[in-house]
C-alpha cells in the first residue's frame, strides 16, 4: 500500500471534478465506446498521480477522461484524442490558519 | 459545486500502529452519507499544496459540525504521516466534501447487507454499521474484516458493541490469535460461505487495490452479481 497505488476507483475524482460539476459526477453513467462495458465513473479505474489522473474503461482501459489540475484551473479531456477544457477554479479560500 | 471549507482538529484517537481517527469541527458542515469521504487540503508556507481523500467514519448527525475522518499512515507517504501524528489539535487544514454518491449505503437501503473490508478500508464500512446499528434494522448484515494481525483491528471495542445484529467474522492475513480455527491467510471462496444468498444481497468492498480486486473476484465466482457489488479502492 503506498500513495501512490497502480491505480484507485472514479470515486477518487469526486473532489477535482466536485469543484466544476453541479451535482455529483461519481454516479454519472458511461458505455464504453470501445467495448459497450456500462460503467459508472466512480467505477473507471484512475491512474495517477495528481496532478494528471487518467481515467479508463474497467474492461478495456481505454482513456474515458483525464483531469490536470493546476492552482487555478482545471483541465477536462473527455476521451483519448479529443481537446481539453480548461475551467477557471473558485479563488482559493483566504486565511487558513497553518499549522 | 463544492469548494473548501476551513477544518479544525480537535481529537485524535489511535487505533493501530499507524492507524488514526481524526475529528474536525468544519463550520456549517452540510451532513452526509455513510460512505461518502471528503478531500483534505495541506498548503505549506511556499504555497505548495498536497490534497488527498480521506472517509467518513461516522454518520452525520449527532457530532453537527463534527467529521470523523480515518487516516492511515502509509511509510514515506508526503501527507499521511503528517496528518496521522504531527499535525497539531487547533491546527486547521481544508476540506472539500461530502464527496461520492457511489459507495454510499444509507439505513433506507433494504436488503441484506454483506460488508467486506481490508486493513483501513473498514473506516467508510463502520459509518454504515453504526448508521444502521442507529436505525435498528432487521436485516441481515455481515461484516468481514481482513487485517493482518489481532493489533491492526480499528475500532476493536466498538465492532463488538456494533455486533448486535451484525455478524462480524475477522480474517487474520499474517498472525492469527491462537486457537484460531482459520488459518492465517487471505480472504478465500471457503470465507463467503454461509454469507446472505446472491439473490438479493448488496455488497461493499473496500480496502487497497490489490484486496479490492480479489475480493471483487471471489464475490462474482460465488455468484453476485456485478450491479450488486460496490467497490472503493484505496490504493
Amino acid at each position: 500500500m503506498t500513495e501512490h497505488p497502480l491505480y484507485v476507483d472514479g470515486n477518487a475524482l469526486a473532489g477535482p471534478l466536485g469543484e466544476v460539476f453541479a451535482v455529483d459526477p461519481t454516479t454519472a453513467w458511461r458505455l464504453c465506446p470501445s467495448c459497450r462495458l456500462p460503467a459508472t465513473l466512480a467505477q473507471l479505474h484512475v491512474y495517477g498521480p495528481e496532478p494528471g489522473l487518467t481515467a479508463r474503461c474497467p474492461g478495456c482501459a481505454a482513456i474515458a477522461l483525464r483531469i490536470v489540475t493546476q492552482p487555478e484551473y482545471l483541465w477536462l479531456q473527455l476521451g483519448g484524442g479529443a481537446g481539453a477544457f480548461r475551467f477557471t477554479l473558485p479563488a482559493v479560500a483566504p486565511d487558513v490558519r497553518r499549522p | 459545486m463544492h469548494g473548501w471549507r476551513r477544518a479544525r482538529l480537535t481529537e485524535r484517537t489511535k487505533q493501530t500502529a499507524t492507524g488514526r481517527t481524526l475529528t474536525f469541527e468544519v463550520p456549517h458542515w452540510p451532513g452526509h452519507l455513510p460512505g461518502q469521504h471528503v478531500d483534505v487540503r495541506l498548503t505549506a508556507d511556499d504555497g505548495y499544496q498536497a490534497v488527498r481523500s480521506y472517509s467518513l467514519a461516522a454518520p452525520a448527525g449527532a457530532g453537527g459540525d463534527r467529521i470523523e475522518l480515518g487516516v492511515q499512515a502509509t511509510f514515506g507517504g508526503e501527507v499521511s504521516p503528517y496528518l496521522a501524528d504531527d499535525l497539531p489539535v487547533g491546527a486547521e487544514v481544508e476540506v472539500m466534501g461530502p464527496l461520492g454518491g457511489w459507495f454510499v449505503r444509507t439505513p433506507q437501503d433494504r436488503g441484506p447487507l454483506l460488508l467486506i473490508a481490508g486493513g483501513s478500508g473498514v473506516v467508510p464500512v463502520m459509518a454504515m454499521l453504526r448508521a444502521r446499528a442507529a436505525s435498528a434494522s432487521g436485516d441481515p448484515c455481515v461484516l468481514l474484516y481482513s487485517v493482518r494481525a489481532p493489533d491492526e483491528v480499528w475500532y476493536a471495542t466498538e465492532l463488538d458493541a456494533v455486533a448486535e445484529g451484525v455478524r462480524v467474522r475477522l480474517l487474520y492475513t499474517r498472525t492469527a490469535p491462537e486457537g484460531s480455527r482459520r488459518p492465517a491467510g487471505r480472504i478465500t471462496a471457503d470465507d463467503l460461505l454461509g454469507m446472505p444468498p446472491p439473490t438479493d444481497t448488496h455488497c461493499y468492498v473496500c480496502g487497497p487495490t490489490a484486496f479490492v480486486e480479489h475480493a471483487g473476484e471471489l464475490l462474482l465466482a460465488a455468484g453476485y452479481g456485478p450491479d450488486r457489488i460496490r467497490t472503493e479502492r484505496f490504493g
